[in-house]
């Protein structure tokens, strides 16, 4: 289960990006981009999250997760399209070499910090 | 109040991925990524594939499990130099991360070596989403695992430059439907090649093998 390993990371970057010269901060939400093929279970995710914030300023503090759709380009047509069901063969052409556009995002944009 | 970020949640393994990878490129060594479900016989395909290709191409392993150096052990049979990494002393982790490889690679000597494989954790799903530094990716099925693998876990063959399919001498015992089982790995990546193997009887191995030589040679032509 490698959820817990990026929720660590991802607590990490968290945590050093709070300013310091705030007292006792308190964080109220994150916001995550997480691409559809990037294989993250949000439920593991989230419960992961939770067990290693418990001593920390991101107690309690809601994920909001943006989850990005997986997009491929063709090269040959230049096609591009929305993957449903893991065809990633171009329904234009059916031969090109294809490039995944989106879908592997793993992001953290921001936290909000309660006044 | 709001504190912008936008940043990969992967980057400290992404940043040591990539010093990883201009440091095998500098010690001028093509670095291959295996990965697979457990048992899908990477390790049996490793060795018997080093027999074929060493002296000729010399050959260092890093092999990844959560406990045991039973590979490690399995695999210097062959006369390679292999390590073993166990994940079990950081948490058990079901994937190899970059941090790891660095470490482990100051143990073999880069310099007298052409291609370093890394045997990843048998895992279809972790070991997709975190680079290491590698030049290629192989992820082997076999084919007692079911024609649908690809289609259950897209990342994984999407990852994927190459693909193997393992134990075809079982196919006489099975219902394994073969075409269906490429037609999904090609469906989830079009492009790939899949080289059709049984690390049991060595049957199917000289396309295999020579992907690997190719690739190794021509990494060592562009530098
Ligand atoms: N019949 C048959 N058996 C095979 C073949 N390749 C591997 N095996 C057997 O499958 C079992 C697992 O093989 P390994 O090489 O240990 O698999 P692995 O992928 O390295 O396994 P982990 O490292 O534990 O994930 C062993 O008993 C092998 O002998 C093959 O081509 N045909
Ligand atoms: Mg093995
Ligand atoms: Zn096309």
């Amino acid at each position: 289960m490698h959820e817990m390993g990026v929720a660590m990371q991802m607590v990490e970057i968290a945590l050093s990006s709070i300013p310091k010269n705030i007292n006792n901060p308190r964080i109220k939400k994150i916001n995550l981009k997480i691409g559809e093929l990037t294989a993250i279970v949000e439920d593991s995710f989230k419960f992961c999250f939770k067990i290693i914030t418990e001593d920390t300023p991101l107690k309690n503090a809601k994920l909001i997760i943006e989850s990005v759709p997986v997009k491929a380009q063709c090269q040959n047509c230049n096609h591009t399209w929305d993957v449903k069901n893991s065809v990633f063969t171009c329904p234009g052409c059916e031969k090109g070499t294809v490039d995944l556009i989106s879908g592997r995002e793993l992001e953290i944009l921001s936290l909000e910090i309660e006044e | 109040m709001e504190i912008n970020i936008q940043e990969k949640i992967l980057r400290a393994n992404d940043d040591m991925a990539c010093k990883n990878r201009k440091y095998f490129t500098e010690k001028k060594v093509f670095v291959l990524n295996m990965m697979s479900s457990p048992g899908s016989g990477k390790t049996e395909t490793l060795c018997k594939t080093l027999k074929k290709i060493t002296p000729e191409i010399k050959t260092g392993v890093i092999t990844g499990d959560i406990c045991t150096t039973n590979d490690a052990d399995r695999l210097k049979k062959t006369g390679v130099a292999a390590i073993q990494i166990n994940t079990d002393q950081f948490g058990g982790d079901c994937h190899l991360a970059a941090h790891l490889i660095e470490k482990a690679a100051q143990n073999l000597n880069l310099k007298n070596l052409d291609l370093l494989i890394i045997e990843n954790i048998g895992n279809l799903v972790c070991p997709a989403e975190f680079d290491i530094g590698e030049d290629a990716k192989a992820v082997v099925l076999s084919v007692t695992e079911g024609e649908d693998k690809p289609l259950k876990y897209p990342l994984m063959f999407q990852e994927a430059d190459i693909a193997i399919l393992n134990k075809i001498d079982l196919l006489p015992y099975l219902d394994f439907d073969l075409k269906e089982a490429v037609k999904n790995i090609k469906q989830v990546h079009p492009k790939i090649p899949v080289f059709e193997i049984s690390a049991k009887t060595e049957q199917g191995f000289e396309p295999w093998i020579k992907w690997l030589k190719t690739s190794v040679k021509s990494k060592l032509m562009v530098l």
